[in-house]
């Protein structure tokens, strides 16, 4: 039976194509002077260049992480070009008709249409190639509730007195190998801010794409969402199919002021090498977010590409009565790697946190869920709830289950629950009996495994998410 | 003729099942198959309905003029092959609805007619669910997910009569039912003889048989029929049970005769 399920799994990635987009890309290498120039390139304040080389100091002296459940032949940094734009960015178009029509063309064919008119009602979108947003969608809308919605490096100029409040804020530039090198040389990505009491009027993305060779992304991302205001956001990737590794090291920082709300959905679909491990991203990303008084942060994932990817997207609950929810499917196949879960850090009293995790190992592939539950000594009358699943398709694939619970509190209280279970035989055969064939049987019973996730995703997307584990899992049968 | 096989022989992990198997049902035929554990009865439902690692050595299979033996297991579903399971699987998180609407349309594309729309199909559901005895809730939630032995039975009912196939197989589908269910069950069968529609009613027990009437009985062991009868040989069984079928061919054959 394996073999079969092996080339139901076995697909074509979609998303793989190239566009031929003159570009301006650094060399490759690394040192103060690609800083610098980055920095500059970006017409940067001084405090953020020395914020970039305080963070790049650093980070010559870590060493990169190795306890994660992953394997990979070292990465040498010096080989990475850390700048590549598209030259018709150089002078920043004012609206979309200056918009070099291949780029666009490029976003439509990955079902992303820039143009207002023709996007989704009520979905906002911050585009952004290799190292430069591109284009950012219904501002003008935005900017009648109070909402910015724009660049990081635009903020930077625009609102330098919230980024340097805030950015650093969650994830310091020194917390982690790979959150201190993209603090190093981050060159794009989206800044969000909701005004007090403000409920923000639609949807906003943002859709990462990487084109050029030998280029790393390391976009950042800002949300901060001041007292009582609510935001939902989602992130999308994609990248063409190589045979080189790419490696692609964000941060996201999430801030949620007194009783604000944000929602963070992201649907990766990094390409994720060819069945024999060749090319595909190495995905290593930092996000975390941070609750203050009876405000609430989810994270919603669906992974699906990336050859590698090492992801924890946490919670840190500050606050009394802050609520922290995590829910992800991830998916592997062919020689996919995935070490992948949460952390949900209980300070405040009362606090909330909600985990669910569905991991589906397929092919060769190998995905483990890693999550850290920590009850800290104020957390008095905190609970958490932990259940996490492991689907496996075949029998070459492996799951595994890393959870760490600490706490310093003894009315807190911590559950967990994990199962295993098998794509059956017996379950095949039923729906190939009742007349389905075996790629439609294959993804309804995942699509069945993941449906806690899905609903809690925006209904647009809880869609596209269903379809792209439908093509995930579509194969050369027939 | 729905159903002709031909000496069939087929095989489990390199071990011979069926030995020679011939079996011949007509259009709006009930076939009764019985026999002592181990004979094969099982074998021949997943055998007929293509499942993987049931291995055909030699023999014919004509289904409706397909050749049976030749076909994918989702085709010989959607030529109208519909099999009742023993142990019905569960399919966390897939309701039974999505799931049995996915199906019905797709034998129903199959046969060159229209899919039913959301609502159509609601309303039939409801009406089959009903039919079988089990609360709407059912239809929710998912496929056999936290049934009870009974109603996993029932469940199939359903999804049979929802199915509208040609030929139903029913794999001891009596097994572990008390009397209430087993009635449900048999009135559920007996709703969808139409005449047209054929049945192959796989059973250890004679008492299924009291609730679907058979037109033949079949007693298989150890992967032939060794007799053949109406419905007064089940009677027969249910009195002297499969022990005499141990005393040699010479009873067997002489009763085959019928």
């Amino acid at each position: 039976m394996s073999d079969q399920l092996d080339q139901a799994i076995a697909r074509k990635y979609d998303a793989g194509f190239v566009s031929d987009i003159e570009s301006d890309t650094f060399p490759i290498g690394l040192d103060e002077s690609v800083i610098e120039r980055i920095s500059a390139m970006k017409n940067e304040p001084e405090w953020m260049l020395e914020w970039r080389l305080q963070a790049f100091r650093s980070w010559l002296k870590m060493k990169e992480p190795d306890w994660a459940h992953l394997g990979y032949d070292p990465i040498d940094y010096q080989s990475i070009s850390y700048y590549s734009a598209p030259k018709s960015m150089k002078d920043k178009p004012k609206s979309l008709d200056e918009v070099d029509p291949e780029l666009l063309r490029t976003y439509e064919k990955l079902g992303i249409p820039l143009h207002e008119q023709e996007m989704l009602a009520g979905v906002a979108v911050d585009a952004v190639f290799d190292s430069v947003s591109v284009v950012t969608t219904f501002r003008e809308k935005l900017e009648e509730a109070g909402v910015i919605f724009c660049p990081i490096s635009e903020a930077i100029q625009k609102y330098p007195e919230l980024v340097k409040k805030y950015i650093g804020s969650v994830v310091p530039k020194t917390d982690n190998f790979f959150a201190a090198l993209n603090c190093a040389v981050f060159t794009d990505g989206s800044f969000v801010y909701i005004p007090k009491g403000v409920r923000c009027p639609m949807e906003l993305s943002t859709y990462f794409r990487i084109n050029e060779l030998n280029t790393g992304q390391f976009e950042r991302t800002l949300i901060v969402a001041d007292e009582g205001s609510y935001v939902s956001y989602l992130e999308g990737c994609t990248a063409p199919q190589r045979d080189e590794n790419q490696l692609h090291a964000a941060v996201v920082e999430l801030v949620a002021l007194d009783d604000a709300e944000i929602k963070y959905s992201t649907v990766q679909n990094w390409y994720p090498g060819d069945e024999n491990g060749k090319g595909g991203i190495y995905n290593f990303v930092t996000k975390r977010g941070v609750c203050e008084k009876n405000a609430k942060i989810s994270w919603t994932q669906v992974e699906t590409g990336s050859a590698i990817t090492w992801k924890y997207p946490s919670c840190i609950l500050r606050g009394d009565n802050s609520v922290g929810e995590f829910y992800s499917v991830a998916l592997t196949r062919g020689r996919q790697q995935a070490d992948t879960g949460t952390k949900m850090i209980h300070l405040g009293k009362n606090t909330k946190s909600t985990i669910i995790s569905k991991g589906i190992s397929a092919g060769n592939s190998s995905n483990a869920y890693r999550g850290l539950v920590k009850m800290g000594p104020g957390a008095d009358g905190a609970r958490n709830f932990t259940e996490c699943d492991s689907l496996l398709i075949g029998d070459k694939c492996a799951a595994h289950t890393f959870p760490y619970i600490e706490s310093s509190n003894p009315s807190a209280i911590v559950e967990h629950e994990a199962t295993t279970s098998k794509v059956s035989d017996d379950q095949l055969f039923l729906c190939q009996q009742r007349g389905l064939d075996e790629e439609k049987a294959i993804s309804m019973i995942v699509n069945g495994f993941c449906k806690e996730v899905f609903k809690e995703l925006p209904m647009e997307f809880a869609v596209e998410a269903g379809k792209l584990l439908e093509i995930s899992l579509e194969g050369s049968v027939g | 003729m729905m159903l002709t096989i031909k000496d069939l022989q087929a095989s489990v992990e390199d071990k011979t099942i069926l030995k020679g198997l011939n079996l011949t049902v007509n259009a709006g035929e009930v076939h009764a198959i019985m026999g002592p554990n181990g004979a094969g009865k099982s074998t021949l439902g997943y055998v007929l309905s293509g499942r993987e690692g049931y291995e055909v050595e030699q023999g014919k299979v004509d289904f409706d003029g397909h050749d049976l033996l030749d076909m994918e297991v989702d085709e010989r579903a959607q030529a109208g092959l519909f099999l009742a399971f023993q142990y019905p699987v569960e399919i966390p998180g897939v309701s039974n609805m999505e799931f049995m609407k996915e199906s019905v349309n797709t034998v129903r594309k199959a046969r060159g007619e229209e899919p039913y729309t959301a609502a159509e199909f609601l309303k039939i559901a409801k009406a089959a669910s009903q039919q079988v005895n089990l609360p709407l809730d059912f239809l929710k939630r998912g496929v056999n997910e936290g049934f009870s032995g009974g109603e996993k039975k029932r469940n199939e009912i359903m999804q049979m009569i929802l199915l509208e196939p040609k030929l139903c197989i029913l794999d001891e589908s009596d097994s572990g039912l008390d009397i209430d269910a087993l009635k449900v069950v048999a009135d559920g069968v007996n709703s969808q003889r139409d005449g047209k529609r054929s049945f192959i009613v796989v059973t250890h027990y004679q008492r299924l048989l009291d609730f679907i009437e058979p037109d033949f009985v079949h007693i298989l062991a150890d992967g032939k029929i060794v007799k053949s009868g109406g419905p007064e040989l089940a009677k027969e069984v249910e009195a002297s049970g499969y022990a005499w079928l141990d005393n040699g061919d010479a009873t067997a054959t002489q009763g085959a005769t019928a």
